[in-house]
């Protein structure tokens, strides 16, 4: 069953809902040869296929079946869809865009099959369409000898995402997730694209807005930091606001409790499995992320929680674990003053003395 | 941290219809100079920017994209938020598509009516943007205070009803016009803003007020004075009502206190429309301060400018500064032998510097590309003189070095090869960037089509790696000799050395970030110093493989074959040293251990000596200061490094501030060092493996130290060594001792770190760490011999110099958990036990065991001059069986504390 906005809210009042772990390592961990990428839809292709994750929901489904079922099996009530890359721009690499409709058509189904499959009345489930970042960025030039060239455009990469969601909702997804998010201006071009594909259709879908902190700066990659971040996409007036990858949860974790002082919303975080080490491989053990994220629940940071890069089923069962029955966090009053942003979050102080008249 | 203000200062510098010169500097192209205007504004404190490009001769959607993608490259202009100001729609929303935080539109308005007016604020809404709404509609412009605020709360009442727009994020402009025109009308016009102001804050909660401050002194034009007074009067009047906004020149803001108060009244009364004559007094008295205007003095601290060149270029790299660029580098050029010198120098010197803090996660990428952009101008100036120079020398080539640089199949990210690209370019190479998702033949094809001298591969994602690994394989399958470079996030030296270098005959090199790629590359054109670089990263490669290899070499002995094949001293020819035990030393009392007979007295075997507050001046001379370089990410030999032709002088300043420092540390007492040792009659076990710490009398087992035994299979004659094999067994017949210790100088770090932090002095918060680190080191160097020369007492005469003392030459080992002859952590907690580490330290142990403070070392000591410290390594499955029936734990437990020595993947 398709939820609402409320239906989600409901389960949230009650609980820390937990997300499913890393799709990508779960694909690495199986590693499909470039003939199985291809399948026989795709056996005279052009270009190479090998890593083009999203397409194997088309060319092998089953095993992405596979892997939503093991991360429902370890206790992840919201599936998200394997559709990181499948937007036009993205499947440009591999020459398909025009398959970025079907991709994620069929992903967002793929993953509603499994969520029925595992939903009971005490199990809700829900589907996560996952829109990514693209591999351009709105905000940082590709040349550094030319700092104002772009190669993408805000109405280039709002039709993109507002293509996906379109297909995203059709194959019946719950929420939208923008993930990943490391130039903010992409995401305010999927924002754009999705209050209009709201307005459109006449509905509310529910948003989770995940932000990456890419390095020791503490800041996104196109600079800005965690605050600035929220106030540039707080517009979308999502459900969820939260971070992930790029960090392990000890790296994370103090700008999950920035996030999370900050905004009125929901909050979630799916951290990597701590960093890549010298050969690629993700080391932080499931006993040990659960700990990490058992405490940030225990501080009252999170109402959702999940893994990103380097997760596996084991990680996401034993996250499940270390949060069941934890009181989720608790959403703070936020003081109603403009808050605008740059690379750093601005307020203005005005509003006070005609606070008590909020309507 | 949140900057929040009761009063909002918005750039209005950066506006053509206001600026003269900006429109001249945006209609010429000059965006360099146009972004000095900009960033101008937020130095002065302007809190938001406001750009417009409203000129007829403009393409002012152009413009206004092009100027706001450059900002965003610009960090100390883009942390503020942007303020969009076009009369035009689609100017706007060319602006809000171009900035990536939450900024304002300035303006919409009821002028074509509420369709359009909410269509526009619907769009904001979706763009994320704050919005201006002007007093207009479809009447006009309101011009009173009833009209104004008429206007105001339909505006509201739409916005709030039709779109639920928040209220904090709507700002009224209410319309400054002009005062002191000469037009009666005009007289009460500042009166009536100020009053509209007033009611629409009451009226309409969380709204803001805002205006363009300079529209009120209009007709002072060419008298600054008055104007900026004016300016001053007018806020300090409009501010109190309810005006917490306004488009003003951040750097000209007059105090309202200074204004001279002849001058101040005469404002006053035509702001506040006091009296009829108001607007001629002002006049006339405006006639005396013609010309004399409140300069805007530029708050850009230029200080630098006096240093030395060579830090000026420096300073003007690491803040991305190009003002200067090509002055700084022609003069640098005048004092160098050749050109070639300054790049390799001061310029290169600078962009090191970048590389650290981006390192360092002191700066981030915008800030390394304008570094890059820095670094481009310099070398462009150089450029010529390098040509000249090599005509003369009759060097024919034309640039450093050809390198293919792509990101390798499978791969899409480039972003860190393209700030390579430029470094390189920067350098004088001719870089041929392939692009993403290169197939191996397209690169290699590439390489051997331009000859290059170097390839450079990029990758960012985990698969990349082991398509590298292919790339070089398939070098060498096609018997190339091409240099190869790696770099990228996933990347290290360790998988370069271990993966990628065997594959491939030619160099191999592993480069940290952009701003290394240059020596590397240099070193790899120059057959000489290529050679003598393959040399070097031989030696490094071979020891990163050795310990790659004893991580994943699997061939085990049986836990049973391992102890046979242990260490056996011969203890039939040798008695262990009894242990002298003095009642004090020159620094301590001899104690009973807490588990020992605490009457023994002079005929005490065992004892426990505490060192409470020991001087740390002391302790400096014995520092070893190689690993204080190193902590600094200064690689180099100490005192070598100190005269290094490149490091040699930023390693003197650290090391004159380090002296500096430890002077302070030693005379304000700043930490406080503390030690405890204790020695007591031990065994090895019956299992061979365990260490039994025994009561005077020898008759109980006190306690037991379990060790970990090396298990890999070994060449034949090499033991497989454990810890206690070096303590005497029962069955030898000979009594012998073991010893522990703990000592601390980070008493007082922690709080030291945290003030200076608090100051933003991060240099010197590392440096007390880094320093009290290196005074724990070297005061277990200290009390080592004093426990070899004096409270045991077995090389009572040592003699060894300070080098000889690093370079461990002494007899006796003092291994400590958690390094590699002990790598379980717990052993911490024994030793804790026995000497009673807490209560006399203070040094606490952490769930994982990790020593507060940090700057903290512990250890056993071990006697026997065969006693030697070697690697562990990895253990099999029997052996961790066996260690967790010793310790009492389950076999999972075990895994847990063993877990980095694993040689077999635990079960989940």
């Amino acid at each position: 069953m398709e939820k609402t906005l409320e239906m989600i809210e409901d389960v949230l009042a009650d609980k820390i809902l937990v997300i499913d772990g890393a799709m990508g390592t779960m694909i690495q961990n199986h590693g499909p040869s470039e003939a199985e990428y291809r399948g026989a839809r795709f056996a005279d292709w052009e270009s190479d296929l090998q890593g083009n994750n999203d397409l194997l929901t088309l060319t092998a489904p089953d095993l992405i079946r596979g892997i939503h079922r093991e991360y429902a099996e370890a206790g992840a009530q919201i599936i998200t869809t394997n559709t990181f890359s499948s937007t036009t721009i993205a499947q440009a690499d591999y020459h398909m865009e025009e398959l970025a409709d079907e991709l994620n058509l069929e992903a967002a189904k793929l993953a509603r099959e499994v969520a029925e499959e595992f939903e009971t009345d005490e199990n809700p489930m829900f589907v996560a369409g996952v829109i990514g970042p693209t591999n351009r960025t709105a905000s940082i030039s590709p040349d550094v000898n030319d700092p104002g060239k772009r190669n993408t455009s805000f109405d280039e990469l709002a039709e993109a995402y507002g293509a996906a969601a379109r297909a995203l909702l059709e194959g019946g997804v719950d929420i939208i997730l923008m993930e990943t998010i490391f130039d903010t201006l992409n995401a305010k071009a999927a924002i754009y694209a999705v209050r209009r594909l709201m307005r459109e259709r006449g509905v509310t879908i529910p948003l989770m807005i995940s932000g990456t902190i890419t390095d020791a700066s503490g800041r996104t990659l196109s600079g800005q930091t965690t605050e600035a971040f929220y106030n540039s996409v707080a517009h979308a007036r999502p459900l969820t606001m939260g971070l992930n990858c790029a960090l392990g949860p000890d790296a994370l974790r103090q700008y999950v409790a920035e996030m999370s002082r900050i905004t009125p919303c929901y909050v979630h975080a799916y951290p990597n499995a701590g960093l890549p080490n010298e050969f690629g491989e993700y080391d932080l053990q499931p006993d040990e992320m659960a700990e990490h994220i058992g405490e940030w629940a225990d501080s009252g940071l999170l109402n959702m929680a999940g893994g990103c890069c380097g997760s596996t089923p084991a990680h996401i069962g034993a996250i499940a674990k270390a949060v069941a029955g934890k009181t989720p966090r608790q959403r703070p009053d936020i003081k109603r003053v403009m808050r605008l942003s740059g690379l750093e979050p601005f307020a203005a102080a005005g509003a006070d003395e005609t606070d008590e008249d909020v309507a | 941290m949140t900057s929040a203000a009761n009063f909002i200062n918005i750039g209005e510098r950066t506006n053509v219809t206001g600026s003269k010169r900006f429109m001249r500097l945006i209609k010429e192209e000059q965006y360099d100079t146009a972004l000095d205007v900009a960033r101008a504004q937020v130095e002065n404190g302007a809190q938001v920017i406001d750009i417009n490009m409203d000129e007829g001769m403009l393409d002012s959607e152009a413009a206004m994209r092009k100027f706001l993608n450059l900002i965003a490259g610009e960090p100390d202009i883009a942390r503020v938020p942007i303020m969009v100001d076009s009369s035009k729609w689609e100017v706007i929303e060319a602006g809000l598509q171009c900035i990536q935080g939450k900024g304002m539109v300035n303006s919409i308005s009821l002028k074509e009516g509420e369709d359009a007016f909410l269509d526009k604020a619907q769009a904001c809404l979706d763009y994320g943007a704050a919005v201006v709404v002007m007093a207009f509609d479809e009447e006009g412009q309101a011009d009173n205070e009833d009209e104004r605020v008429r206007i105001a709360q339909r505006a509201y009442d739409l916005l709030r009803e039709k779109l639920d727009f928040p209220p904090e994020d709507i700002i009224f402009d209410l319309n400054i016009f002009a005062i002191a025109t000469g037009i009666e009308e005009h007289n009460n016009y500042g009166v009536d803003f100020i009053e509209a102001t007033r009611r629409v804050r009451q009226a309409m909660p969380h709204v803001h007020v805002s205006g363009g401050l300079s529209n009120v002194s209009f007709s002072f034009r060419g008298n600054e004075r008055v104007r900026q007074a004016m300016h001053s009067v007018f806020l300090y009047h409009a501010i109190p009502a309810g005006l917490d906004m306004a488009i003003v020149n951040a750097g000209q803001l007059e105090v309202y206190d200074d204004i001279p108060a002849e001058l101040r009244d005469a404002c006053e009364d035509v702001v506040l429309n006091r009296r009829d004559d108001a607007t001629e007094r002002l006049l006339e008295l405006a006639e005396q301060y013609k010309g004399g205007g409140k300069k805007a003095e530029s708050k850009e601290d230029l200080a630098w400018r006096e240093w030395e060149v060579t830090d000026r270029l420096e300073h003007a790299l690491v803040k991305g500064i190009d003002t200067y660029a090509v002055d700084d580098t022609e003069e640098a050029r005048q004092k160098a032998d050749k050109p070639l010198e300054v790049i390799e120098g001061p310029l290169m010197d600078g962009m090191n510097v970048v590389g650290d803090l981006f390192g360092a996660g002191k700066m981030f990428l915008p800030q390394v590309v304008k570094s890059a952009r820095v670094m481009k101008k310099a070398v462009g100036h150089l450029i010529p003189y390098i040509e000249e120079e090599k005509k003369k020398s009759g060097d024919a080539s034309k640039n450093n070095g050809t390198i293919i640089m792509a990101t390798v199949k499978g791969d899409v990210h480039d972003i860190g090869k393209n700030i390579v690209s430029v470094v390189l370019q920067c350098n004088n190479f001719e870089v041929i960037d392939l692009g993403v998702m290169q197939p191996m033949n397209d690169i290699l094809d590439a390489a051997e089509k331009h000859n290059a001298d170097v390839i450079g591969l990029s990758g960012l994602i985990t698969p990349s790696l082991d398509e590298m690994v292919n790339v070089a394989a398939e070098m060498q399958r096609r018997k190339m000799t091409t240099p190869l470079l790696i770099g990228g996030a996933t990347t290290s030296r360790a998988h370069t050395a271990v993966k990628i270098d065997p594959a491939y005959d030619g160099a191999v090199m592993w480069v940290k970030d952009a701003s290394r790629s240059v020596p590397v590359a240099s070193k790899m054109v120059s057959k000489e110093a290529r050679e003598k670089l393959v040399e070097e990263l031989r030696e490094d490669y071979d020891k990163m493989r050795e310990r790659h290899a004893a991580k994943r070499q699997t061939k085990f002995l049986t836990l049973e074959d391992a102890r046979a094949n242990r260490v056996q001293l011969d203890w039939a020819d040798y008695t262990p040293p009894a242990p002298k035990l003095p009642a004090e030393t020159a620094y301590a009392k001899r104690q009973p251990l807490p588990h020992a007979d605490q009457d023994a007295g002079d005929d005490a075997v065992s004892g426990l000596y505490v060192l409470d507050d020991f001087p740390i001046s002391e302790l400096i001379e014995t520092i070893d200061w190689t690993p204080f370089f190193m902590s600094w990410e200064m690689k180099g030999r100490y005192p070598d490094i100190l005269n290094d032709p490149h490091k040699g002088k930023e390693a003197r300043k650290l090391f004159d501030d380090a002296q500096a420092m430890l002077k302070q540390i030693v005379d304000e007492h700043w930490l406080t060092a503390r030690g405890v040792v204790g020695i007591c009659p031990a065994r090895t076990a019956d299992n061979l493996d365990d260490i039994e710490v025994l009561s005077d009398d020898r008759s109980e087992v006190v306690s037991v130290i379990h060790q970990l035994r090396q298990q890999a299979e070994h060449r034949e004659g090499v033991p497989n060594r454990c810890l206690s094999d070096f303590v005497a067994p029962a069955d030898s017949g000979r009594d012998d001792w073991i010893g522990c210790f703990a000592v601390t100088t980070g008493l007082g770090a922690p709080e030291l770190v945290e003030q200076f932090k608090q100051a933003n002095d991060d240099y010197n918060a590392i440096m007390v760490e880094a320093l009290a680190d290196r005074l724990a080191e070297s005061f277990a160097e200290w009390l080592h011999k004093h426990v070899r020369t004096e409270i045991w007492g077995h090389v009572p005469d040592e003699g060894l110099s300070n080098d000889e003392l690093i370079a461990e030459k002494y007899q006796g080992i003092r291994p400590a958990p958690g390094y590699p002859a002990c790598p379980e952590h717990t052993g911490k907690d024994t030793l804790w036990d026995m000497a009673n580490v807490e209560a006399n330290t203070g040094i606490q142990l952490t769930e994982s065991r990790a020593m507060w403070p940090g700057a903290a070392v512990s250890g056993w000591y071990f006697s026997h001059p065969e006693s030697r410290y070697f690697v562990v390594g990895r253990v099999a499955k029997d052996q961790v069986r066996d260690y967790a029936e010793r310790k009492g734990w389950d076999v999972e437990t075990a895994e847990k504390w063993v877990g980095p020595n694993l040689g077999y993947e635990p079960e989940a």
